[in-house]
């Protein structure tokens, strides 16, 4: 008996130890947890997946109550798993506003597919976009666009954005996109941007963007993709929002003041600017128009410049007219003008000749006389071949002379033909 | 025979143009001089459209501390300034100069005297170097007259020159050598005046008999403090690091700069164009390189104006063979792969290689077994089956851990690979982020020193 009451003392003590221990224990390395943190963990899915970024469903459940906290409002966390209501539970326990975050959309902003963006040259290292980012331009002509080897398909947590071995782009999931950015990080050309969702306040999903980031000039750009913005700023103009900036040769869509009402994906002229189905109906109807307006304007374009051709015409025609009759009146003058001075020209030439025969005659006879002379008074059979040549050569002179006077008349008359014919 | 003590490889040197002497490429009817020939911050352009240039006019001045001047290479006038497409197809400034003629500025003296008396002083010839437009001829094109203000910790005792020319097929040093053996004896005298030294060495691979022995027999001749040092054959003996441990047997401390162990390494093209800036008046407008391959037709050493588009060098050494795969700039383990013909000569490319379709082909990569082949070939010592890995997964730390900034990039690791793994694309990811981080690291400690000083200061 006393044994057994020795025992039960015995353990009754050290039991009575233990719990003083472990009371004094807990109470000096008490941790105080918010108990909100509890609270919010009860209604998440408890699967620890980490796809919210935290460690575990506890760490999400933290991150959510210090969120509140920090900025009253879930912010931009959101648990994959439990989606949307999960979230409007947990705003309901913390007392804050769901869903207040815009939904977000990872969105690739290339448009050069094989077809409209030649390659030119082969890459042979290992394939990674990032490695061919830092080892070459790239491919094609564009060195701005997706090298298409997947480092963003690679990054994704939730199997959202696949690579279409078609057009050699990535392509994104809307139903499984989660925003959560790690594609856009992976890229090492920043072709993919985390923008709103939708940009009207209907279920139809409405988004545009402008599908390229390509900063070379038009001309350039254009040559190494046919659907490159080439920065011609038409979306600019057309843009009633003042959603649209042109920096750098491309065009930009501010996702906050863009009402995706679709004008500027029917004015771009490359078909670089994008937009989900049920933008692109809008826009289709808006071509049409745009094409039945620029028909008619076209038409009553022609109509004004066959007016305006035929008024032309006529005024041409009396113009010609005009300057045909001035014209015969001046060469008329003209030609008269043109006679009198060739034969007054021909009178003088004439008389110039007459004198000159007159002296060279003159002279060679006095030469002639001398020469007669000189001989005589030498030889008199020499003497008598000198007077013959010397008066040989007064003729040759004198014919010389007659023949340059015919040949003056002979020009004076040639010029007053030409003259003439010149008339008509 | 001496080397370096760490690791290496041993590819086959396919030196198809070593016999070829010196050839003058032509000029052509158009240059395009590019504005960033050198590393650090790239040239700005101090010409417009419509100046009018002559051979040695400058184009183009320092764009910082670390930058060089470019000069025009041949005269005429300046047709615009706009972009090209350089060696990797990425776009950058340059001045297109419209080729009149062939006339040279006065002062520039193209007489073939060698001129032996140095007369600048220490400094001048470091402004004159820096006037000039020098940078490293071995590819790495580092403003020289940086290189020859070391930091004041440093004590030069040496000049070494690297005229080893490890990369398999080029030879434009070697061809160099062999045409002016004296010029650069007395350029790289002009480097000892400069670094205020009196001993220098050049080093010379094994494969170059007819170079070593012609440099032998000169530098005896009137130049006794140069020894002419013969290596083994082994890639990479032209790396600084494994060329200063080679010669003189010191080693560069891990993340130090090479003149830690006393020695100034230039590339021997580099002394050459010394010799010709200081002697000379002449600046750097013009540069030997080797065009080969094995189905090239005539695989010649150039003597290329800077600005001379590629496609032409190619076509004077009998245009692109039928059986081309990739047209290298540089050496096959070093250089860039071109995706086109489009760019035009720079001051640092020594090499254009083609290369056959089944030489150039990557092969299909598989698992790393461990067998450290890479370990075992590495010339720094480093773990490049790691390094690769930590550098492929982010894990930065680790890479630091393991040193990833010393690597030198030689591609040994690439080389000596039986799964054929693309280590050295893996290291060159990480290894800029790690060097990002440490300068950070060393920006924002120097930032926190300051601040305690002038805290101190005001108690």
């Amino acid at each position: 008996m006393n044994v057994i009451l020795l025992a039960l003392g015995v353990l009754g003590v050290l039991g009575a130890i233990g719990s003083l221990v472990l009371y004094f224990v807990s109470k000096k390395f008490y941790v105080y947890e918010d108990p909100r943190v509890g609270q919010v963990e009860e209604v998440l899915p408890g699967a620890n997946c980490g796809g919210c970024g935290f460690p575990g469903c506890h760490g999400m459940a933290d991150a959510c109550v210090k969120e509140k906290d920090a900025s009253n409002s879930l912010g931009s966390l959101l648990c994959p798993v439990g989606g949307a209501d999960c979230m409007a539970k947990v705003a309901g326990i913390l007392g804050v506003e769901a869903g207040a975050a815009e939904p977000k959309l990872a969105v690739v902003r290339c448009n050069g597919n094989l077809e409209c963006r030649p390659k030119l040259s082969t890459y042979d290292g290992v394939k990674s976009c990032a490695v061919a980012a830092s080892t070459f331009a790239g491919e094609t002509g564009c060195a701005f666009g997706c090298l298409g080897l997947g480092d963003c398909v690679k990054a994704c947590t939730f199997d959202a954005i696949h690579m279409n071995p078609a057009t050699g782009l990535p392509e994104v999931d809307e139903e499984k996109c989660v925003a959560c950015g790690a594609c856009a990080k992976a890229c090492p050309k920043l072709v993919i941007e985390i923008r709103k969702k939708n940009a009207a306040k209907t279920p139809a999903v409405k988004r545009v963007w402008v599908s390229c980031i390509n900063k070379d000039k038009g001309a350039v750009a254009r040559k190494a993709c046919s659907s490159a913005c080439i920065g011609c700023g038409k979306c600019q103009k057309t843009c009633k929002f003042d959603a649209i900036t042109v920096v750098n040769n491309v065009a930009y869509i501010d996702p906050e003041k863009c009402k995706a009402c679709g004008m500027c994906v029917a004015e771009c002229p490359t078909g670089a600017i994008h937009c989900t189905a049920a933008v692109q109906t809008v826009v289709e109807k808006l071509k049409a128009k745009k094409a039945a307006d620029a028909a008619k304007a076209k038409e009553e374009a022609a109509k004004k410049a066959a007016e305006a051709a035929a008024a032309k015409a006529e005024a041409a025609k009396k113009a010609a007219e005009d300057a045909a009759a001035k014209a015969v009146d001046a060469v008329a003058s003209k030609v008269e003008a043109t006679k009198k001075a060739a034969e007054g020209a021909a009178a003088k030439a004439a008389d110039v000749v007459a004198s000159k025969v007159e002296a060279t005659k003159k002279a060679a006879e006095g030469v002639a006389a001398k020469a007669a002379d000189a001989v005589a008074s030498k030889v008199e059979g020499v003497a008598a071949k000198a007077t013959e040549t010397a008066a040989k050569a007064a003729e040759a002179t004198a014919k010389a002379a007659e023949t340059a006077a015919k040949k003056v008349e002979e020009v004076a008359t040639k010029v007053a033909e030409t003259v003439a014919p010149k008339e008509k | 025979m001496k080397t370096f003590k760490l690791g290496g490889v041993h590819p086959a040197a396919n030196k198809l143009s070593d016999k070829a002497p010196i050839e003058v490429a032509a000029v052509p009817v158009v240059v395009a001089i590019p504005m960033a020939q050198n590393l650090g911050a790239p040239s700005k352009a101090i010409v417009a459209k419509g100046d009018k240039v002559k051979v040695g006019t400058p184009i183009g001045e320092p764009g910082g501390f670390v930058s060089s001047f470019v000069h025009s290479s041949v005269s005429g006038t300046v047709d615009k300034v706009d972009v090209v497409e350089d060696a990797t197809g990425k776009k950058v400034p340059a001045v297109f100069i419209k080729v009149e003629g062939d006339e040279w500025l006065e002062n520039i003296d193209r007489s073939t005297d060698i001129k032996r008396e140095i007369t600048l002083t220490k400094e001048e010839i470091i402004a004159k170097v820096k006037e000039m437009g020098i940078v490293g001829m071995g590819g790495a094109t580092f403003p020289t007259q940086v290189k020859l203000m070391p930091p004041p910790t440093a004590k030069p005792q040496c000049v070494i020159i690297n005229a080893v020319e490890c990369e398999p097929y080029l030879t434009s040093d070697h061809s160099l050598m062999l045409a002016h053996p004296e010029e650069i004896c007395i350029g790289v005298q002009i480097l000892e005046k400069a670094m205020g030294v009196k001993k220098a060495y050049i080093g010379i691979e094994a494969n170059k008999p007819d170079a070593i022995k012609l440099m032998t027999e000169t530098a005896k001749k009137g130049y006794p403090e140069i020894e002419v040092v013969p290596l083994q054959l082994k890639y990479p003996q032209g790396g600084e690091k494994q060329l200063i441990n080679a010669v003189i047997g010191a080693e560069v401390p891990s993340g130090g700069l090479p003149i830690a162990t006393g020695a100034l390494v230039q590339n021997v093209g580099t002394a050459f164009a010394v010799y010709e800036a200081v002697q000379k008046n002449k600046p750097l407008i013009e540069r030997v390189v080797t065009v080969t391959g094995k189905s090239v037709a005539k695989p010649s050493n150039f003597l290329a104006r800077i600005g001379v588009p590629i496609q032409q060098l190619i076509d004077a050494a009998g245009g692109i063979p039928e059986d081309a795969g990739k047209i290298i700039s540089g050496g096959p383990m070093m250089g860039k792969a071109m995706p086109n013909t489009n760019s035009y000569m720079v001051k640092g490319c020594s090499g254009i290689l083609i290369m056959k379709n089944d030489d150039a082909r990557r092969k299909e990569a598989s698992p790393c077994i461990r067998c450290a082949k890479c370990v075992h070939a590495c010339p720094m010592g480093l773990q490049p089956n790691f390094l690769a890995k930590y550098a492929e997964k982010n894990m930065l730390d680790k890479c630091e851990e393991e040193r990833i900034y010393d690597c030198i990039e030689c591609g040994s690791c690439s080389f000596s690979c039986p799964a054929n793994r693309p280590l050295l694309d893996w290291i060159r990811q990480g290894k800029p982020k790690v060097m990002g981080i440490l300068r950070a690291r060393a920006a924002e400690a120097k930032a926190k020193a300051e601040a305690a000083k002038a805290a101190a200061a005001a108690k």
